[in-house]
């Protein structure tokens, strides 16, 4: 069964603005599953729309079977939503605001309770139970709101930028952790500004431009679309000049960081070698961006999500 | 209503009772403090050179009309500045997401605007009791009074919640059309002291036939029909549950 099924969806806001332009995709249950696009593309219309925070213009969307047009509360049963901004009351306490959500779900307050505290502690928020929501910080607020989204168990969650101003230590423990998550059966959708992120743990991706699905693969048939990478080299001696690199295109980012883009048949160890015989010496390399973010700008024209 | 709609509705209801008790500076106090304020200035030192009103003093007279006053803005202001900061705060999205039946939403804030209006007069009545004695004529009326005039005024704050779009719009109606309403509608006065057009045109006031019904309740007189006041506060009640289902149904004021 599918998690997720969209059908010809549409949104136009009363300002005339086409969010979406029909555009149709399916998420597999137990997929995790990336949905990126640049900012005003119309990944938080769809979420709203999945999410029913946004009144949809036409078009069909169903949640593990059910349809939002006709067993609209079933489907939300089924939602978990972390949403991109803060919207929780800042006066409740922690330990309110996700008893609070896990009550309008119907789960009782007893149970409610306790997987709090198994959340709260997963995510190092249990010693904040009592602290009123806007006292804490930024990374603690999304965290808080991953919580408040799993107390009712939800079949598929939904992360809006989850991981949006978080430190990367703490995001590596939140990737951890959605990948858990994910290993326990739970369907996973994401939308975030670090592609990194999407590439290391989604296995679908869908990328949205302007309202309309670009593309929907899988990450390996998608990175196979990427011809080429750009690597950075720090050079131990600095260069005047770009070096003559037969067949390599590359220019001087500084006088000792060259850059150089090496297509899918080209080898890199040629390149050592035409270092080598033109004395270059090479301290260290790095790609320039991750590899789904090559292929985002070039699919998007955008450098950045 | 299934276990689960249940645990949803008295989620609401609770958060509603807390977030009033909690804040009871604002909500409680100022009508304790307002309403001994009348019974000193308009009761004790006015209210002894007006004389006897429909057979009671004047005290007696204004009690009720001063204990409904706060019933129905307490009931109203509830509803309508609790949704609204939901809305303002994007907190009513934890709402519109779960699976809770729209009724049962409508019906856990109306409940919690009808239990502050039951706090408030508790205690505004208390108060009066410290001014003069009451014997209630028909207790069971003035319960039933009581539960339909701040439902209904729940509900009313509820539709200006769902329609108020910044915090001046949830202070517009009470100042301007339900304080002037409620000073028109018999709370200091009896309506058929007023010239015959006055008079008239008083009958097309709402308010006075909760205050009228209210007053019957407790003193046992009243200036219009009391089963007709119970008839037109329960088709407004139905009326205004009608419309707020209609509008959260549709997302209104709180889908995009």
């Amino acid at each position: 069964m599918n998690a997720l099924e969209i059908e010809n969806l549409t949104k136009t806001y009363k300002n005339r603005v086409l969010a979406l332009d029909n555009i149709s995709f399916e998420v597999a249950e137990g997929d995790f599953f990336a949905l990126l696009g640049p900012n005003g593309a119309g990944k938080s219309t769809t979420i709203g729309i999945i999410s029913s925070l946004v009144n949809k213009t036409s078009g069909k969307v169903r949640v593990f079977g059910h349809d939002i047009d006709t067993e609209l509360e079933a489907a939300k049963r089924c939602i978990g939503l972390v949403p991109q901004e803060f919207n929780f009351n800042i006066f409740e306490s922690v330990q309110q605001i996700v008893v609070q959500q896990a009550g309008y779900y119907g789960v009782p307050a007893k149970i409610a309770n306790e997987r709090a505290e198994f959340y709260l502690n997963k995510l190092g928020l249990w010693n904040k139970r009592n602290v009123k929501a806007r006292s804490l910080s930024g990374g603690m607020k999304r965290r808080l709101m991953i919580v408040r989204a799993l107390l009712h168990e939800p079949r598929l969650l939904i992360l809006d930028e989850p991981t949006a101003g978080v430190d990367i230590e703490l995001r590596r423990t939140m990737w951890e952790f959605m990948q858990e998550l994910n290993n326990k059966g739970i369907t996973i959708i994401l939308t975030t500004h670090y592609l990194e992120e999407a590439e290391s743990m989604c296995r679908n991706i869908a990328i949205i431009d302007r309202g309309h699905i670009i593309e929907n693969t899988n990450k390996k048939t998608l990175l196979q679309k990427l011809n080429s990478e750009t690597f950075i080299f720090y050079l131990q001696k600095p260069l005047r000049e770009s070096p003559n690199l037969h067949g390599f295109n590359c220019y001087l980012q500084d006088e000792t960081t060259l850059a150089v883009e090496v297509h899918n048949a080209q080898q890199i160890n040629s390149l050592f070698e035409q270092f080598s015989a033109q004395d270059i010496v090479v301290n260290s390399m790095r790609n320039k961006s991750n590899r789904l973010e090559e292929l985002f700008v070039k699919l998007t024209g955008k450098g950045a999500l | 209503m299934s276990k689960e709609v249940w645990v949803g509705f008295t989620t609401i209801l609770k958060k509603e009772i807390i977030r009033f008790l909690r804040i009871w500076s604002q909500t409680l106090l100022p009508s304790a403090i307002t309403m001994t304020l009348y019974f000193v200035i308009f009761g004790h030192v006015l209210g002894s050179r007006v004389g006897d009103m429909g057979g009671f003093s004047y005290m007696q007279y204004i009690i009720p009309g001063l204990v409904m006053m706060s019933i129905i803005t307490n009931a109203y202001s509830n509803v309508s500045s609790s949704f609204f900061s939901l809305k303002f705060q994007h907190s009513i999205d934890e709402i519109t997401i779960s699976p809770l039946p729209h009724y049962v939403v409508l019906w856990g804030f109306v409940l919690g605007g009808v239990l502050r209006g039951l706090f408030v007069g508790i205690i505004v009545t208390l108060i009066a009791l410290c001014f003069t004695s009451l014997h209630i004529a028909h207790p069971l009326l003035m319960l039933a009074v009581v539960i339909l005039s701040s439902a209904l005024f729940s509900l009313a704050g509820f539709l200006n919640g769902l329609f108020a779009k910044k915090f001046d719009d949830i202070s517009i109606v009470p100042t301007f059309v339900l304080t002037p309403l409620t000073y028109l509608g018999g709370v200091f006065y009896s309506v058929a002291l007023l010239p015959p057009f006055w008079h008239k045109l008083s009958l097309f006031n709402p308010i006075l036939y909760m205050v009228s019904a209210f007053r019957f309740s407790v003193l046992g007189v009243s200036e219009v029909n009391t089963v007709h006041s119970i008839i037109f506060i329960i088709l407004c009640v139905i009326a205004l549950y009608f419309a707020n289902l209609r509008l959260l149904s549709s997302g209104y004021g709180i889908r995009n």
